[in-house]
C-alpha cells in the first residue's frame, strides 16, 4: 500500500510542474495588458507604463519570470495581487473556507440523494420510476447554473420568501471568524438564531451547486448497479435466499461503488468550476468569484496562484480517491 | 476572516446593535468588493465608495449633488495673483476617528496634509512603496507630479501648495478621492510597529463614518463617527452587503434585505418603478459615449464627411434600444450636469437624405469603413455591439458600407490609440472631478493625440481655448471659454456624440435624504430611514 502511495505521489510532481507552466503561460497568452488595465480608459504614458511594468517585474524575459515565480511558490510565496496589492496566499486562505463549506455541503447533498436515487432506478429498471429519475437527472445535468440559481432565488426568496436571497448569514449577526466555516462559527458565537440563519443561507447555493453532481452520481450509480446486479454472485446470493436488502445493500452496492467513488472524486473539479457561478449568483465570498474578477483584471499573480492551489487540491483529492479504491478493492493495490 | 484587532470592535458593535433597539442600521447592497481602503492606491469608484467617502475627508469636497467644490477640511483658501500658490487654512479642532486599533492624541494639522500628498508624490517617502506595486494611479493620472513644485507647512493650520504652472483644475483635483487626508500620527504608529500594510486594511480618517470591519467579498461595517466635523450622520450603522449580480441585488432590495442598491439591470427598472415599496432616483451621469473618426485619415479628414455621417446616425434609436430610455442623446462632448455645458448648441439633425446629399457634395462615393465596438458594457454604453449594428444600418441607408470590428478590452484600448488607425472608434468617458477640462482637454486636446484623443484631432482654435481656460481661475471666464470650445467642437465634428446615460438608483420607499452625485459616488452621511 505504501509503495502504491509513493508511485501515485511520483506522478503528482511532474503534473504539478506542468500545471504551474500552464497556469503561468495561459493567462499571458490572453491579449490584454494588466498594467494598461490599471488605468482603464485613461491612457497611461509609455514612460509610466514602463515604470510600472518594471516595478511588477513584467519587463523581464518570461522564462526568468516563471523561474522566479516557481522559486517563490516553493518557498510558499504566491506573489501579490496587482489590483488589491495583497498577498495571494493570504487572500486565498481567507476565502477558501467559504468555498470549501459550500462544496462539502453540495457534495454531501448530491451523495445522499444521488446514490439512493440511482439504486432505486436500477432496481426499478424500465419502470416509470426509473424513467422519471433518469429524466430528472438529465434535466439537472443540463441546467445552466446561472439560470437555475436565479430561478430558485425568484421562487423561494422572492415569491415564497422562505430563504434569504444571498450571502452567508444575516447581517444582524456579527462575530469573529474562528474556523472560517460559518456553520461552526455561528454555533461557537453563541448568538441565538445565528446557526439557523447560516443554515438558511446555505440551502439554495447547496442545491444549485449540488444539482449537476447529483445528476451525475445518480446516473453512474444506476449503470454500475445494473452491471453488478446481473453478475453471477448476485444471482447466487439471491438463490441462497438472502433478503433483497442484503443482496442489494451489501453484495451489489459495495461492488458498484468503485466507479461511483471515481465519479464523486471527479466531481470535485466540476464543483470548483460550478462554484465560480454559484458564488457569483449568491454573493458567496469564496474563491470562485475572486478568480473570475482576476481574469478580467489580468491579475496574473492571483490567477496563476489560485489555479495552482486549486489544481493542487484537486490532485490531492484524486490521490485520496486512488487510495480509497485500494481500500474498497484490494486487487487495485497491485 | 476578521483581523484580530477588529474582534473587539466587532463584538462591541454587535452588542450595540442588539442592545439599543432604536439604533438605525442602513444596508447598502454594493456591486463589488473594494480593492483596499487606501484611496490613493486605486482607481475604482467601488473602492472610493467604501474608503474615501465614508471614512475620509478632503481639503475641499464636492458640494452634494453638484460638481462644484466647497470648503471641507480647509475652511478657506487663497490663490496668489500669478495663480501658482494656493494657501489652505485648515479647520481647527478636526478629530481623527477613534477605533479599537488607534486612538488619536492630536487634532488634524498641516503635517497630515503634507503626509497625504507626499507619500504619493515623493519616491523617497517611506510610504511611497509600502505595498508591492503601489503606483498612485490617480495622483499620476491627474498630472500632479508634473504640476506640484512644493507643499509647505506655514503653521499648524496653514498649508501652502506651489505649482509649476497655472492650473485651474487643480482645485477640483484636491476634492478627488485620491486627495483624501490620512492621519500622519496613525501612519507613524504603524510604521514604528512594522505594520504599514494595515493602513490599507484598517483606515482611520476624519469622515462621517468610522471603519469597524471588513469580511472579504462579503460585508463591510461602519459606525457613525461621533467626532465628525460636519453635520452628524442620521444613521448609526452603515453596512455594505457586497452583492455582485444585479438581479440578485434587486431581489435583496425587494425582500428588504438592503435599503439601496447601485446599477440595476436596465430590464428591471420598470418593475422597480412599479413596486410601491421601492422608489428610484435618476440623474444624468457625468459621462459621454462617442464615435471618434480618425480625423487624420481620408476621407474623415474632411469636416463635411464627418458632418454627413453624424447626420445619418439615429441617436434616439440607440438610446431606446440599448438603454431602454435610461439615457439622453448627446450633442456636446460634456454632459448637461457639468458647468459650462453649452445648451444653445443645435445638434446635427437626423436626416439620411440630407446626409446622403452632403456626402455626394463632398465627392465621397462608395465609402466603406470600420466601426469599432467595445467588447464590454460600460456605464456610458451598455451594449456597444448593438449600438454599432444600429449605426451600421443607418450608414447603409446613405450608401456607406460599415464593418464592425472588436477586440478584447485591453487590446481595444491599446489599438484604438494608434494615429494611423483605420475607422471610427466607439468609446466614452466618465468624469473624474467634474471639471470640463477633464473632458475637453483630456479627450480632445492636441497633447492627447495618440493617447486619449481617439479622433487624433488637433485643432488650434479649440486647443487654445481649453489651454487658456486652464490658466484662468475665474469660473465665469472659464465657462465662456469652454462654451466657445464646444461651438468649435460642434462645427468641426471630430466625434459623433452618442449619449449620456442616466444613473438610476433604486431604494426602499422609506429611505430619505439620499443625494445622487453626478460623479457617480455613493455617500450616506445624509441618508435616513423613516418608519
Amino acid at each position: 500500500m505504501f509503495r502504491f502511495f509513493l508511485g501515485r505521489l511520483a506522478v503528482l510532481i511532474p503534473t504539478f510542474i506542468g500545471v504551474s507552466i500552464i497556469a503561468f503561460s495561459f493567462i499571458r497568452l490572453l491579449p490584454g495588458d494588466p498594467v494598461a488595465l490599471l488605468s482603464g480608459e485613461r491612457v497611461m504614458s509609455p514612460e509610466r507604463h514602463a515604470e510600472i511594468s518594471a516595478q511588477l517585474g513584467l519587463d523581464r524575459p518570461i522564462v526568468i519570470q516563471y523561474l522566479d515565480y516557481l522559486w517563490g511558490v516553493l518557498q510558499g510565496d504566491f506573489g501579490t495581487s496587482i489590483s488589491t496589492k495583497q498577498p495571494v496566499l493570504q487572500q486565498f486562505m481567507e476565502l477558501f473556507p467559504a468555498t470549501l463549506e459550500l462544496s462539502l455541503c453540495a457534495i454531501i447533498f448530491a451523495i445522499i440523494l444521488g446514490i439512493p436515487a440511482g439504486v432505486f432506478a436500477a432496481i426499478k429498471r424500465g419502470t416509470i420510476f426509473d424513467q422519471a429519475i433518469m429524466g430528472t437527472a438529465l434535466i439537472g445535468f443540463s441546467m445552466p447554473i446561472f439560470w437555475w440559481g436565479l430561478l430558485l432565488i425568484i421562487l423561494f426568496s422572492g415569491i415564497l420568501q422562505w430563504t434569504p436571497v444571498s450571502g452567508r448569514i444575516s447581517l444582524m449577526y456579527f462575530f469573529p471568524s474562528v474556523t472560517g466555516f460559518m456553520l461552526i462559527d455561528s454555533l461557537l458565537s453563541g448568538q441565538p438564531g445565528a446557526f439557523k440563519s447560516a443554515v438558511s443561507h446555505l440551502i439554495l447555493p447547496t442545491i444549485v451547486l449540488g444539482t449537476i453532481p447529483l445528476a451525475v452520481i445518480a446516473r453512474q450509480t444506476r449503470s454500475a448497479m445494473l452491471e453488478v446486479l446481473s453478475e453471477d454472485y448476485v444471482r447466487t446470493a439471491r438463490a441462497k435466499g438472502l433478503s433483497a436488502y442484503r443482496v442489494v445493500g451489501i453484495h451489489a452496492l459495495r461492488n458498484a461503488m468503485i466507479p461511483v467513488v471515481t465519479t464523486i472524486g471527479l466531481q470535485v473539479g466540476v464543483m470548483l468550476a460550478g462554484a465560480i457561478l454559484t458564488e457569483s449568483i449568491f454573493s458567496w465570498p469564496g474563491i470562485g468569484k475572486w478568480m473570475v474578477d482576476s481574469v478580467f483584471r489580468r491579475d496574473y499573480p492571483v490567477i496563476q496562484g489560485g489555479l495552482l492551489i486549486i489544481a493542487g487540491i484537486i490532485m490531492l483529492v484524486n490521490l485520496m480517491v486512488d487510495l480509497l479504491y485500494g481500500l474498497i478493492n484490494p486487487r487495485i493495490r497491485h | 476572516m476578521f483581523k484580530k484587532s477588529t474582534f473587539v470592535a466587532a463584538l462591541l458593535a454587535a452588542t450595540v446593535v442588539s442592545g439599543v433597539a432604536s439604533a438605525k442600521t442602513f444596508v447598502y447592497c454594493s456591486e463589488a468588493s473594494p480593492e483596499g481602503f487606501d484611496p490613493g492606491l486605486y482607481t475604482a469608484g467601488t473602492t472610493f465608495d467604501a474608503s474615501a467617502h465614508p471614512v475620509y475627508s478632503r481639503l475641499l469636497e464636492f458640494k452634494k449633488g453638484t460638481t462644484e467644490t466647497e470648503p471641507a477640511l480647509a475652511e478657506s483658501y487663497e490663490v496668489s495673483d500669478d495663480g501658482l500658490v494656493y494657501t489652505f487654512k485648515l479647520r481647527p479642532g478636526v478629530k481623527f476617528q477613534t477605533t479599537d486599533f488607534f486612538t488619536p492624541t492630536r487634532d488634524l494639522n498641516a503635517d497630515d496634509v503634507i503626509f497625504s500628498f507626499e507619500r504619493q508624490w515623493k519616491a523617497d517617502n517611506a510610504w511611497n512603496k509600502y505595498v508591492e506595486g503601489a503606483s498612485w494611479e490617480y495622483f499620476a493620472g491627474m498630472g500632479m507630479p508634473d504640476l506640484l513644485q512644493s507643499i509647505e507647512k506655514v503653521d499648524d493650520l496653514t498649508v501652502k501648495f506651489t505649482l509649476k504652472q497655472q492650473s485651474a483644475p487643480f482645485i477640483a483635483n484636491i476634492a478627488m478621492p485620491f486627495a483624501s487626508i490620512l492621519s500622519k500620527e496613525y501612519a507613524d504608529k504603524l510604521q514604528a510597529e512594522g505594520k504599514m500594510n494595515q493602513i490599507n486594511q484598517q483606515p482611520v480618517g476624519t469622515g462621517p463614518f468610522t471603519f469597524v470591519g471588513y469580511q472579504q467579498d462579503a460585508v463591510i461595517r461602519y459606525k457613525k463617527n461621533p467626532d465628525y466635523w460636519g453635520d452628524a450622520p442620521k444613521i448609526d450603522d452603515l453596512v455594505f452587503a457586497i452583492t455582485t449580480d444585479a438581479s440578485v441585488r434587486f431581489q435583496k432590495l425587494k425582500a428588504g434585505e438592503c435599503h439601496l442598491m447601485p446599477y440595476p439591470n436596465a430590464a428591471d427598472v420598470e418593475a422597480i418603478k412599479a413596486d410601491s415599496n421601492l422608489k428610484v432616483s435618476e440623474q444624468e451621469g457625468l459621462n459621454v459615449a462617442y464615435l471618434a473618426y480618425n480625423t487624420t485619415q481620408a476621407p474623415f479628414d474632411k469636416v463635411e464627411v464627418r458632418k454627413a455621417l453624424n447626420m445619418a446616425i439615429n441617436k434616439q434609436a440607440i438610446v431606446d434600444a440599448v438603454f431602454q430610455g435610461a439615457a439622453t442623446t448627446a450633442k456636446n462632448p460634456i454632459p448637461p450636469t457639468m458647468w459650462s455645458y453649452n445648451n444653445s448648441i443645435e445638434d446635427d439633425k437626423y436626416d439620411p437624405d440630407a446626409a446622403k446629399a452632403a456626402l455626394e457634395a463632398a465627392g465621397v462615393k462608395d465609402l466603406s469603413m470600420k466601426i469599432w465596438a467595445m467588447p464590454v458594457a460600460r456605464p456610458y454604453m451598455l451594449n456597444a455591439r448593438r449600438a454599432a449594428e444600429l449605426i451600421q444600418s443607418d450608414f447603409d441607408k446613405i450608401g456607406v458600407k460599415a464593418e464592425i470590428v472588436s477586440y478584447e478590452w485591453a487590446e481595444y484600448l491599446d489599438k484604438s490609440k494608434a494615429k494611423d488607425r483605420d475607422g471610427a472608434v466607439m468609446l466614452g468617458w466618465t468624469g473624474d472631478n467634474g471639471d470640463p477640462d477633464n473632458f475637453l482637454d483630456t479627450l480632445l486636446g492636441c497633447d492627447a493625440v495618440g493617447g486619449n484623443n481617439r479622433a487624433q484631432w488637433c485643432n488650434k482654435e479649440f486647443d487654445d481655448l481649453v489651454t487658456k481656460a486652464q490658466q484662468v481661475t475665474d469660473v465665469a471666464e472659464r465657462t465662456k471659454l469652454y462654451e466657445q470650445a464646444q461651438v468649435v467642437f460642434k462645427r468641426e465634428a471630430p466625434w459623433a456624440t452618442l449619449d449620456h446615460s442616466l444613473a438610476i438608483v433604486p431604494m426602499r420607499a422609506n429611505v430619505e435624504g439620499f443625494v445622487q452625485s453626478p460623479l457617480g459616488d455613493f455617500t450616506f452621511d445624509t441618508v435616513d430611514i423613516t418608519e
